[in-house]
């Protein structure tokens, strides 16, 4: 835990190393249960027999509104996609705000219309809410919670635990990489650049049910939101009998996004994404996960980054496209601010 | 820290370029280089909002050329070791 | 993109690194000096390519890592004024202080604010009259010119509440130092974007009084390469000589506008040195012509006494002496997210780019 430990301070809502140690040290510690402990995307609970996993997640990005969607869309695709990465089909979302008073209608009902359809698409209605509002200065314009259970089948439950992955598993992403982390920085307006980055933002049920329909050997799955695809890779080798080795030209990062990242010294490794699956599949399989993958609208880049390997168990490297080799570590701190 | 990239000028204006690095653009001050002959489709290094100086696109390109021959003289090298089997440099 | 991903053609990465193989047949120990050199480094992973013999060392070239805990405590004493608003570069707000550090601070309610242009700070100067905004100037010759065009700015605009708080440091001096001290070099990746602004005349004295080379390097994969193989190359043929391999960039006079603006604002003074100590002229102070807009004299401040952590070796790792996992403390007391010593903070700092690219 951090010497400095008697204030909270941004780096603890990260995703990275500090929110780490503040959930284990604090959270979990107080909180105590072997469903907690297990630490995934979405908990999975037993209740008269149906397996339901369940999530919960709060929205607090700065702009709410930004390039290729709102706070709203985030909310409803974040939740969604916690269920998704857990093997389940999600049914039902919850959804509470914290308004400040003072924010103008017409934007929170741009939000909320934007939620609706979304919820609607993805086939996972809203059933039921909460409304507060705060006094001005109490919050940043709106933060939104969302809840979320599914359906969890009883064939892909070890997905969120990752206990079958062996060595030749190939990793596969369903696209490009850095786009939303890259946006919301580009959005805040501080850095006088004009730039057309758009979020990712997107639900990934649809996705992923097409690829558990094509195949029985999907070891593992996880959202790459903040901490980027390096911290899913980092955190998923940690304390395990196997290696990872990721391809550095494998990985898809637009131009604009890349052209962002060098000006500013970010690593497109561990920016946040809104729209992406890290997937862990047998390799016989992986070839036709892809290709199911690129049928849909948030799957056409779609690729194969790396492989699970006996070599150097516990660490993950990273190919570099100049030949060279590093390690992907956990991101520690912040590299953003709140993207989420 | 930031770090510098070559962006290239796409309009200039009292001081200021906007210069493109991909597809964004950034506005750049121009404050610490000669305005004298800098023109549209020129590259900049630009560093915390400022153009440090500009790229010499020529000798840019001369070099990289000469790096294509290395290529090509390297890829003659390999396949004459590998014939030979030996170190021929 | 332009002219940064011909630099990263895999073929001539192996090209190099093949010719350094081929032509080097002694030990070489070569120091970059430059954080921006450092971490492109460790990111495209370069030290897998080269051969045993050539050993890369990283020099104090991480401004945020040379700045001395007492810069960090006075900036913290502004910043718990009423009136201030600091303005600072990204990884200065972690650095410790002797008892907290800027980012301690901004949770505690003092207004810090990240900005990545001084031009941005003055506009928050502009836009806030009733406060007092502090730039930390902090960065070598490629910085401290848009320092210097700041406050030649905002001289013009007559600005009353902006002021910058001068940490820049030159070069020439520490590279020169670390050599008198003993360290064991052969030669300098000389740094790129101070280069640029300079040209490569301050480094002529190195090849005359220690016979070892300088090249001054770009930032991509083959630049390093290639600035590599023409150190080694130097060796191999006992020259020692200031070359430019940055040519696209770097001119032998450097830019005479930026060195003009850095000459009308700053003046040398002794400054101290993480590692290295007080080394003569090696730093920059605001002229008294401009000293309207020097934090140091414009704003009165008490600032708490000076405390050094014990088993903190950033001074050895900065000279090149020791490597991080050399220090006691390295991955377990100090971390990234958790850090003791400067170099860990910065993520040009030797420590954390070998932490996170390295381990």
């Amino acid at each position: 835990m951090t010497k400095n430990n008697d204030k909270i301070i941004l780096g603890h809502g990260s995703g990275g190393k500090l929110s780490h140690d503040l959930i284990n040290n604090l959270f979990i510690k107080h909180f105590s249960n072997s469903i907690l402990s297990q630490q995934s995307d979405s908990a999975i609970v037993d209740i008269n027999n149906s397996r339901i996993a369940f999530t919960t997640d709060s929205f607090v990005v700065d702009p709410i509104f930004f390039p290729g969607g709102n706070i709203g869309n985030i909310a409803v695709a974040g939740t969604i996609n916690d269920l998704a990465v857990s093997g389940a089909i999600p049914k039902y979302l919850s959804c509470g705000f914290i308004i400040e008073e003072g924010m103008p209608f017409k934007q929170l009902e741009e939000i909320v219309i934007s939620m609706a359809q979304d919820a609607k698409k993805a086939g996972v209605p809203i059933v039921t809410g909460d409304t507060k509002v705060v006094d001005k200065g109490k919050c940043d314009k709106v933060f939104i919670n969302t809840s979320g259970i599914g359906d969890l089948e009883e064939r892909n439950v070890h997905i969120s635990l990752g206990d079958n992955i062996l060595p030749g598993d190939k990793i596969i992403i369903n696209g490009s990489i850095g786009d939303h982390g890259m946006a919301i920085m580009a959005a805040r307006n501080e850095l006088n650049i004009n730039t057309h980055i758009e979020s990712d933002c997107a639900p990934l049920n649809d996705l992923i049910a097409d690829a558990l329909s094509v195949s029985d050997n999907i070891r593992f799955m996880r959202d790459a939101t903040r901490g980027g695809l390096g911290t899913v890779i980092s955190e998923l080798v940690a304390g395990s009998d196997y290696g990872i080795e990721v391809n550095q030209d494998k990985l898809t990062v637009h131009d604009n996004v890349r052209g962002l990242c060098e000006i500013l010294g970010f690593d497109p490794l561990y920016v946040a994404n809104e729209g992406k699956v890290v997937m862990v599949v047998a390799s016989e399989d992986a070839d036709n996960v892809i290709e199911s993958m690129k049928k849909s609208p948030y799957g056409e880049e779609a690729s194969i980054i790396g492989e699970v390997s006996y070599d150097h168990p516990g660490m993950a490297w990273l190919n570099t496209s100049v030949g060279g080799k590093r390690v992907i570590e956990m991101l520690s701190g912040q590299q953003l601010p709140r993207i989420c | 820290m930031c770090l510098s990239i070559p962006a290239r000028i796409e309009s200039i204006e009292g001081g200021m370029a906007v210069c493109s690095v991909g597809q964004s653009t950034y506005n750049t001050s121009l404050d610490l280089i000669s305005e004298e002959d800098l023109k549209v489709g020129d590259y900049l290094l630009i560093h915390t909002g400022f153009a440090l100086q500009k790229l010499d696109t020529e000798e840019a390109n001369s070099i990289l050329a000469t790096f294509e021959e290395f290529k090509k003289l390297n890829d003659n090298l390999d396949k004459e070791e590998l014939k030979q089997n030996k170190r021929i440099v | 993109m332009k002219y940064i991903d011909e630099y990263r053609n895999k073929d001539i990465v192996k090209y190099f690194a093949n010719q350094i193989k081929t032509i080097s047949n002694q030990p070489i120990r070569l120091m970059e000096v430059c954080g921006g050199h450092t971490m492109s480094i460790q990111k495209f992973g370069l030290p897998h390519l080269l051969p045993e013999n050539v050993e890369l060392i990283s020099g104090p070239g991480c401004p945020v890592c040379v700045t001395g805990r007492e810069y960090v405590d006075r900036a913290i004493a502004y910043s718990r004024l009423e009136d201030v608003i600091i303005t600072t570069y990204g990884d200065l707000i972690k650095v410790p202080g002797s008892s907290s550090s800027l980012e301690r601070e901004k949770a505690d309610g003092a207004d810090i604010r990240i900005i990545y242009s001084i031009l941005d700070a003055m506009l928050i100067a502009k836009k806030n009259k009733s406060k007092r905004v502090v730039f930390l100037g902090i960065g070598f010759e490629t910085t401290a010119p848009a320092s210097a065009a700041g406050i030649i700015k905002a001289q013009t605009a007559s600005l009353t509440n902006f002021f910058v708080f001068s940490a820049h440091k030159v070069m020439p001096p520490a590279m020169e130092s670390l050599i008198d001290e003993g360290v064991q070099l052969d030669g300098y990746i000389g740094p790129g974007h101070v280069s640029t602004i300079t040209g490569k005349g301050i480094y002529e004295n190195i090849p005359k009084k220690f016979n070892m080379g300088v090249v001054i390097s770009g930032f991509e994969p083959v630049d390093l390469m290639q600035s590599i193989h023409m150190l080694v190359k130097q060796k191999e043929n006992n020259e020692a000589k200031v070359e430019i391999q940055y040519s696209r960039v770097v001119k032998p006079d450097g830019n005479k506008v930026a060195q003009d603006m850095l000459d009308e604002v700053f003046e040398p003074r002794d400054d101290w040195w993480r590692g290295l100590g007080v080394l003569k002229d090696s730093g920059l102070k605001i002229k008294r012509k401009y000293h309207k807009f020097d934090a140091e004299e414009m704003i009165k401040v008490e600032v708490e006494e000076l405390k050094e952590p014990k088993g903190c070796i950033c001074g050895l790792i900065l000279r090149g002496e020791k490597k991080p996992k050399d220090c006691k403390l390295f991955g377990k007391a100090c971390t990234p997210s958790d850090p003791v010593g400067a170099c860990m903070v910065s993520s040009e700092g030797s420590c954390h780019a070998y932490y996170l690219y390295n381990r």
